[in-house]
């Protein structure tokens, strides 16, 4: 399951539309036919269905991914991860940090026809901050001591501290149309299946359980798209969604590493299809409870860092589709740190380790023991992810061979969740987090952060990681921030509260007969209004 | 007619039948299997090859590998051993549950019969496939707690055959007898009757065995059955479903398992049935 | 007959209210909470906001009290509000008036099972006569066999070999859901064509794994029945076979099988999860699904208790049916 945190910082970049690389030096290389044309449909896959279209209002990533077309942010992502207006033509910040001031796209008009302004992001900031709205997402804009709308074009807000993530923080989540929510319970709102924005796709026709079809809209502020139609198909089983991609059912969906590896290395998908690799803002570990007395010693930890092949679980769980992961940031950011130490499998060292901190297998039946306990633990992941469940019988695997016995428990999410890790009630977990592009993980590693239903579940402790991520998020200097993060992964390396795993590659298929998908740091999807399809090769003719 | 004479006319008719002998044979190369799994099985179920995954039946993997380069055969022979337990255990929950609930009804009569057959009807009522299903997600998929969901959702039919039988038989002679001469009611319900109600039961809780490893095979389609790295027949086949066009032995080998295990339980509980019941035996026309 | 109905109606009032009981307790039996899916691992949530969300789904109520707002509601066949985060009512996503019938998954999962129980009826029924009337024959075994099957055949694995072979093989029929992308631009005709063409494997696969309940019922009850006297007197009259078996053992040896027929409704909609979810049809399967794994409680109970009704109405329509055949029960 893909956190909702990720997925509304990667919007910023799906609800993106304008491509800064010049269309034409790629154009030219085609032939004429190949010219972008209007027309067709887009169908991708999903296994999930949305469940409302209200950005701020919405939990899951399929909610996510249909909201991000029809809804834009203020800013967002540009390819090379750098931030860039988006409803907001600029911004100025103050020299303490501490106000910004967007100066908004004029002209820009809602689907409905009605123009967008500094009152809808003012009406879209009350509702997010409100106790009554049922958003996961008002943490961010807490921070906000005061907002203002200065004229139709202006909107300011002034922070309380300097806070790093707060140009960021503007996405699609706070742009409602005040016209037709103002003075309704947006939890009853008809908006939430029948959403009105000012994005490149406008909602025509949500068929539950089956289908949303979504139209370009005609008036969008950067041109209209080249595709007509955007149908998101719900299809719950992954193998049957398999099935429709090779039957022409759909045109695009995620691919898992084996299908990407092994299913589609045929003539036929190689010829109807064009594949895409780039890695997630992801990253997959294992969770040690560091008030359990078997995780409490350090060098235990890294004892079993050194028992476990991580190259071992890319090639065999991923298929090769990712990387070893060292710490909590994606390789090729900017707060990633490539010189951590790295734990090479070694398992002559892991047991040379137990051994010093006291582990011995005395009664002879394979399993390591100390005072009498045997070295034997659960690991806990969620149901339903196969690439976690191999995940964990590797390790259990892996471990097994170092003496120390491993149990697997696959639990339903919210159990999961609710019962063992706001309860502090597991010794290590298979999770993964997705990262946004920003580096702040305060809530992840911070020592204040450990209370029940807090996100520091291991309980890791460390006064000096506090203080430098509390210098993370409190500057804007880009090499004071960095400093910060560098130092805050080498001291995770060596401490190890997570072992982490493996970062993944998405993996999308897209038909042939698209053109003008151009791969970016951030995904494919990005510039969707910009794909299209030759005159000729365009399949639905279906007119708008 | 006497004991063993009902006995031979049960193994004459049954012997006649060749389709519930063959099932008779399935059902006892199963259990041959399961129990002797650790003997037969070539490797260890779980053991990892990162260099052998997904390789197609041969001489060193007679059934294959899987997409962790688990030897198929070794866990499909071991997923004999879970998906058979998952059947007796929860047959037998459900056997225990529906014969004290039916012997309490049809000796008792009267409210106990009422409050319990009325329970019965909410039972049947209720889609027990969507009970499993909201059960087994929301306390987890455990091994026992699939068992125990599956035993406590599916004795009403054993209820109803032995209140049934109870109610015919409670007024035969010897029961009667019995209380005539003080047998306490624990010792007629336990003695007299319930062995006389046994062969239905019998039967019911055969083809209760097929039913309950369709319904791990189901659960498990759905991500909520027996949770690898555990091998059943459910869960190798729900693997396979997601690699069945590049790698068909993870899917055909679990697939046809199950398809001949239950049909075996199916011929084999029908055969007996046929045999027991008199008033299916063949008339002195045919 | 008439108060003989009655009572019956009646009769279903306390198993409805022990069915809303039971399934509520069993529910909330479980540990967990539905606002967990909502906030799932996100680091921007504080305990706060957790609160509140649990607040406003009224999560924080004795459970007593929340099963009598629920049951308070549902006499007006009012399932409250679901859980998922577009608080849509339930009542809403299993019949939505303002949408075609075919967008309303009650309407889909009863559509379905209908005729997947018609057919069912339609191929059992003979079936179980010939074999019975040929008990031990060359065919009969081999109807045994095919029945015992499509029994025994875990029913996605064999959607996904017809999908596979009429889907993308021969191309014949569509993978998967209930309708075509074009299929509001189609003709009254195109769309009954286009809706057979979907419906074709589903209901192949449904059936074929009821087929062998109902074909080996009526095959005992017939054996059953053939071996009574007034057969044999009938026999003995010099009638011919034909007439024996269709006029007066038929008649007779159908009667168990119109309950059967009641009985096999809970099944039938349970095995519904199974095929909606691998066709991607949008049903009560389907939503039931998605609703247990997301603890959306007000839709897992709605739809329990829409199922269980179901099959009341179904043990309903065969008590009705029994009536109408039996001349015992006519006359009464």
């Amino acid at each position: 399951m893909k956190k909702a945190f990720y997925i509304f910082l990667l919007l910023l970049v799906l609800s993106g539309c304008k491509s800064k690389t010049s269309a034409t030096s790629q154009t030219a290389l085609k032939s004429a036919s190949d010219e972008p044309a209007y027309g067709d449909t887009l169908i991708e896959g999903t296994i999930g269905e949305p469940s409302i279209l209200i950005p701020m209002l919405a939990g899951d990533s399929a909610s996510h991914n249909i909201a991000g077309i029809i809804f834009n942010g203020l800013v967002k992502y540009d390819t090379d991860l750098s931030v860039i207006g988006d409803l907001a033509e600029s911004w100025d910040i103050s020299h303490d940090g501490l106000v910004i001031t967007f100066h908004l796209r004029k002209g820009v008009k809602w689907a409905d026809g009605v123009e967008f302004t500094a009152d809808d992001v003012m009406f879209g900031y009350k509702t997010i901050i409100d106790e009554k709205t049922p958003t996961a997402y008002s943490e961010d804009f807490r921070q906000v001591r005061k907002a203002e709308v200065l004229d139709k074009y202006t909107f300011r807000v002034t922070y309380e501290k300097p806070f790093a993530p707060a140009l960021t923080s503007w996405g699609n989540l706070v742009v409602l149309p005040k016209h037709l929510l103002e003075g309704k319970d947006i939890t009853k709102s008809e908006l939430a299946r029948n959403p009105v924005g000012m994005g490149p796709y406008k909602l025509n026709k949500w068929t539950s359980g089956q289908e949303l079809a979504l139209d370009a809209y005609q008036d969008y502020f950067e041109g209209r798209p080249y595709i007509n139609h955007y149908i998101y198909r719900v299809i719950p089983d992954s193998a049957t969604m398999f099935l429709e991609l090779q039957a022409g059912g759909i045109d695009m969906m995620g691919l898992t590493p084996i299908q990407y590896t092994k299913q589609t290395e045929t003539d036929f998908f190689k010829s109807n299809f064009q594949k895409f690799r780039y890695p997630a803002f992801a990253y997959t570990y294992m969770g040690l409870n560091l008030k359990h007395p078997f995780f409490k010693d350090k060098q235990v930890r890294q004892a079993i860092a050194y028992a476990i092949d991580k190259s071992e679980i890319v090639d065999v769980v991923l298929f090769g589709l990712g990387s070893p992961s060292t710490g909590p940031y994606v390789p090729n950011t900017w707060p990633y740190n490539p010189n951590v130490k790295k734990y090479e499998y070694n398992p002559e060292k892991a047991m040379q380790f137990l051994k010093e901190a006291g582990w011995k297998d005395t009664d002879g039946d394979g399993i390591l023991d100390r005072d009498g306990k045997p070295f034997e633990f659960t690991i806990l992941t969620n149901m339903g992810n196969t690439l976690r469940m191999n995940t964990a019988t590797i390790i259990q695997w892996r471990l097994a061979k170092v003496g120390i016995k491993v149990e697997i428990r696959a639990l339903e999410w919210s159990t999961f969740i609710n019962e063992f890790i706001d309860k502090r009630c597991f010794q290590a977990v298979i999770l993964g987090w997705s990262i946004g592009l920003d580096p702040d993980q305060f809530d992840i590693w911070h020592s204040s952060k450990t209370k029940e239903k807090e996100f520091n579940f291991v309980s890791y402790r460390n006064p000096e990681v506090d203080e430098l991520l509390d210098r993370g998020r409190r500057t804007f200097d880009i090499t004071e921030r960095k400093k910060a993060y560098f130092r805050i992964q080498e001291i995770l390396a060596d401490e190890l509260p997570y072992i982490f795993l493996y970062v993944p590659d998405a993996t999308p298929i897209v038909q042939a007969r698209f053109r003008g998908i151009k791969p970016s740091p951030t995904g494919i999807t990005y510039n969707l209004p910009k794909w299209y399809v030759p005159k000729k090769l365009q399949r639905h003719t279906l007119e708008p | 007619m006497n004991g063993s004479s009902l006995r031979n006319v049960f193994w004459r008719r049954f012997k006649k039948n060749r389709l519930a002998v063959a099932g008779g044979v399935i059902v006892l190369v199963l259990f041959f299997v399961a129990i002797f799994a650790p003997l037969i099985s070539p490797y260890d179920p779980n053991d990892i090859d990162r260099k052998h995954v997904l390789e197609a039946p041969g001489i060193k993997h007679p059934f294959g590998t899987d997409d962790l380069g688990r030897d198929i055969l070794s866990r499909m022979i071991w997923g004999a051993r879970i998906s058979l337990s998952v059947g007796f255990v929860a047959v037998g929950i459900a056997t225990i549950i529906g014969m004290i609930a039916g012997a309490l009804a049809g000796y008792y009569g009267g409210w106990a019969d009422r409050i319990i057959m009325r329970f019965i009807d909410i039972m049947l009522t209720i889609p027990t496939f969507f009970l499993i299903l909201a059960v087994i997600a929301f306390i987890g998929a455990g091994i026992w707690n699939i068992m125990i969901v599956i035993g406590i959702t599916s004795w009403m039919g054993v209820a109803r055959l032995v209140r049934a039988e109870f109610l015919s038989i409670k007024q035969r002679e010897y029961v009667l007898a019995a209380r005539a001469v003080g047998a306490s009611d624990f010792r007629i319900i336990f003695r007299h009757i319930m062995i006389n109600s046994m062969s239905p039961v019998l039967v019911s809780a055969i083809l209760g065995i097929a039913g309950a490893v369709l319904v791990e095979s189901a659960l498990s389609f759905l991500g909520i059955g027996i949770q690898p790295p555990t091998p059943s027949w459910g869960n190798i086949l729900t693997l396979g479903k997601d690699n069945i066009e590049i790698a068909w032995w993870l899917s055909v080998y679990p697939g046809l398992a199950i398809l001949i295990t239950v049909l075996g339980y199916n011929l084999l509980g029908e055969g007996i049935r046929d045999s027991i019941d008199p008033r299916l035996w063949d008339t002195e026309r045919r | 007959m008439i108060t003989y109905l009655i009572k019956r109606l009646l009769e279903m009032i306390p198993t409805l209210f022990g069915i809303t009981l039971l399934s509520f307790f069993i529910i909330h039996l479980a540990p967990g909470k539905p606002t967990d899916i909502f906030t799932e691992l996100n680091p921007k949530i504080t305990p706060e906001a957790r609160e509140r969300l649990e607040k406003l789904y009224s999560l924080d109520k004795p459970i007593l009290v929340q099963y009598g707002m629920w049951l308070k509601k549902i006499v007006r066949l009012d399932f409250g509000a679901s859980f998922s985060s577009d608080r849509r009512s339930v009542m809403e996503k299993i019949w939505d008036n303002r949408k075609p019938l075919l967008e309303r998954r009650l309407f889909v999962t009863f559509m379905i099972n209908l005729l997947s129980m018609i057919i069912i009826f339609l191929i059992a029924i003979p079936i179980g006569i010939s074999s019975a009337t040929h008990q031990h024959s060359l065919y009969d075994k081999i109807t045994t066999t095919t029945v015992f099957i499509g029994f025994a055949m875990p029913s996605f694995w064999l959607a996904l070999l017809l999908m596979m072979f009429f889907g993308v093989y021969l191309d014949w029929l569509p993978v998967s859901q209930l309708k075509s992308m074009n299929y509001d631009s189609l003709t009254l005709s195109g769309k009954i064509w286009d809706l057979a063409k979907h419906l074709i494997l589903p209901i192949f696969v449904s059936a074929f794994g009821g087929l062998a309940a109902d074909s080996r019922y009526m095959r005992s009850s017939m054996l059953e029945v053939i071996r009574q006297d007034y057969v044999t007197v009938a026999r003995a009259k010099g009638l011919p076979e034909r007439a024996v078996i269709y006029k007066h053992a038929l008649r007779n040896a159908l009667l168990p099988i119109i309950t059967l027929l009641g009985l096999s409704v809970p099944g039938l909609i349970g095995g519904s999860v199974i095929f909606e979810n691998i066709f991607g049809i949008p049903g009560m399967g389907q939503l039931f699904y998605m609703s247990v794994m997301t603890r959306d409680y007000p839709t897992v109970m709605g739809v329990l208790t829409i199922g269980a009704m179901l099959t009341l109405l179904g043990n309903l329509m065969a008590d009705l049916g029994y009536m109408l055949a039996d001349p015992r029960i006519r006359a009464k």
